[in-house]
């Protein structure tokens, strides 16, 4: 079975969603999002100071099999992109919710992230598939 | 449901993640595909290619029915037993219906191994041509395949085999021979050195426990893929079908021309197409950045559009590969267009990656 945290939120697309302190979201893809890929191979991050909406692909990861859109779970500004990811893709699939994590966000609208899954909603949703 | 082979249990119990392919339960990876591609670039890696369509040909009619159905020329056998010839089974338009592996077996017949995705298509293809010729067609579905790749490949079959092994390691490339039962190539889809061996069904999985043992590791569908598009092998259904011909799908070397009065399906087509020039061929691509072309993106030349047949990330080179069937006229600017974007390319004569080292 993948490894889904308890102290973080998630989408139906197969990101997670951690709450920092300094009121910025980090978002990644799931454990179960990276086993599906397999093996990943390149990163596309988003450029630091523009805006995305919820729901809009944000990054794309490249595996040895797919490509796969990255969604922004919620709306706002990219402050932040895992640069370590241009060289070490394979962090994602090494470890999906730390030094794996793609893209660091400042919410437009707070209240947004209460639309998103919890963890046992997810580990729900993965068991369906 | 999809079919099992006869080793899918041992892909399960290693945890491997099974994929549906051309109807067929297959291990995709047992982990880590990269981890599968470097072990056959520098050890030892197994397949279970027991998909794939073995066929036997019996009677004193199967030379003459061989050398009418293949675009390759089994004459090229004679005399050679255990020798291996890739060829090409085209329609009469000179379409690839498949591409395939014919053996001249000790003792005279033919045995042939096509695709596993062409099966339904090529089975009764094959058997209503081999009963109006008199030909006996024998299929061979009791068996599995196992490939052993890589450049510790004989070692890893001498520690699995012993002194049995060794007329299968003294075989030159394209040769095989039949020992106890297990029939043995020097062929695979890798560009490594390695083996073919096709074993009785029963046997499988103790083969299969063997070459673990020996230092064989399980490789899925995956790594199969990365390895044979840098060796630069062409996959049929990606680099050809029914509407391309060889001569389209950088085969035209394995295209008997000669001698001329041997009448083959597909002939006629393809000398008209031979001599108006095609219009189109294979070349490798080797890409800028690392986005990755995957089959379908647009291609666009100074010579006009192409299309990318397969393409991947290329372990060994570490940078995006394609191979892309382009205006036969093209000769620069090549781009690969990747969501949108036109990425700059360098046209290669593939392939990419022989024996572990990089070609381009």
């Amino acid at each position: 079975m993948s490894e889904v945290p308890q102290d973080l939120k998630y989408t139906r697309n197969h990101e997670w969603v951690r709450s920092e302190d300094d009121g910025t979201v980090t978002v990644g893809i799931t454990d179960h999002a990276q086993a599906a890929l397999g093996d990943l191979v390149f990163v596309e991050p988003p450029e630091a100071g523009s805006t995305v909406g919820a729901d809009e692909a944000c990054a794309v990861v490249e595996s040895v099999k797919a490509a796969s859109d990255v969604y922004a779970p919620i709306s706002g500004e990219v402050v932040e992109a895992n640069a370590t990811l241009d060289d070490s893709p394979e962090l994602i699939n090494s470890d999906p919710y730390g030094e794996g994590w793609i893209v660091r966000l400042r919410p437009t609208d707070t209240t947004e992230l209460d639309q998103l899954l919890s963890a046992d909603d997810y580990r729900q949703l993965v068991a369906e598939e | 449901m999809p079919r099992n082979t006869p080793l899918y249990h041992a892909h399960v119990g290693a945890g491997a993640r099974m994929v549906d392919f051309a109807g067929w339960s297959m291990p995709l990876h047992y982990g880590s595909q990269l981890a599968e591609h470097e072990a056959v670039r520098t050890a030892c890696g197994l397949f279970d290619v027991s998909h794939m369509t073995v066929t036997d040909f019996q009677g004193a009619g199967a030379r003459t029915l061989l050398r009418r159905l293949l675009a390759n020329d089994v004459a090229k056998l004679d005399g050679c037993p255990g020798k291996a010839l890739y060829s090409c089974l085209l329609n009469d338009h000179g379409g690839v219906i498949d591409d395939l592996i014919v053996y001249l077996r000790g003792d005279g017949t033919y045995r042939v191994v096509s695709n596993a995705a062409t099966r339904d298509r090529v089975r009764p293809y094959l058997a209503e041509h081999a009963a109006a010729a008199g030909v006996a067609l024998v299929p061979q579905d009791a068996v599995a395949l196992i490939a052993v790749q890589g450049p510790a490949a004989v070692a890893t079959l001498r520690a699995a085999w012993g002194d049995a092994a060794e007329r299968a390691v003294a075989l030159k490339p394209f040769y095989s021979v039949e020992i106890d039962g297990v029939f043995a190539g020097r062929t695979g889809y890798t560009g490594e050195d390695g083996f073919e061996l096709i074993v009785g069904a029963a046997d499988a999985q103790a083969w299969w426990n063997r070459l673990c043992d020996a230092g064989g590791r399980p490789c899925g569908l995956g790594a199969r893929d990365s390895l044979r598009l840098e060796a630069g092998l062409n996959l049929n259904g990606q680099e050809m079908d029914e509407t391309i011909t060889p001569l389209e799908s950088g085969l035209g070397w394995t295209v008997a021309w000669a001698p001329e009065d041997r009448g083959f399906v597909g002939r006629p087509a393809l000398e008209a197409q031979r001599d108006a020039g095609p219009k189109h061929r294979l070349t490798g691509l080797v890409l800028e950045g690392r986005a990755l072309p995957r089959h379908g993106c647009d291609v666009r030349t100074g010579a006009g559009e192409g299309v990318v047949t397969s393409g991947g990330h290329s372990p060994v080179l570490g940078q995006p590969i394609a191979l892309a069937r382009v205006p036969a006229a093209a000769q620069d600017g090549f781009h690969v267009v990747i969501r949108g974007r036109e990425i700059a390319a360098r046209a290669v004569r593939p392939p990419f990656v022989r024996h572990g080292k990089v070609c381009v």
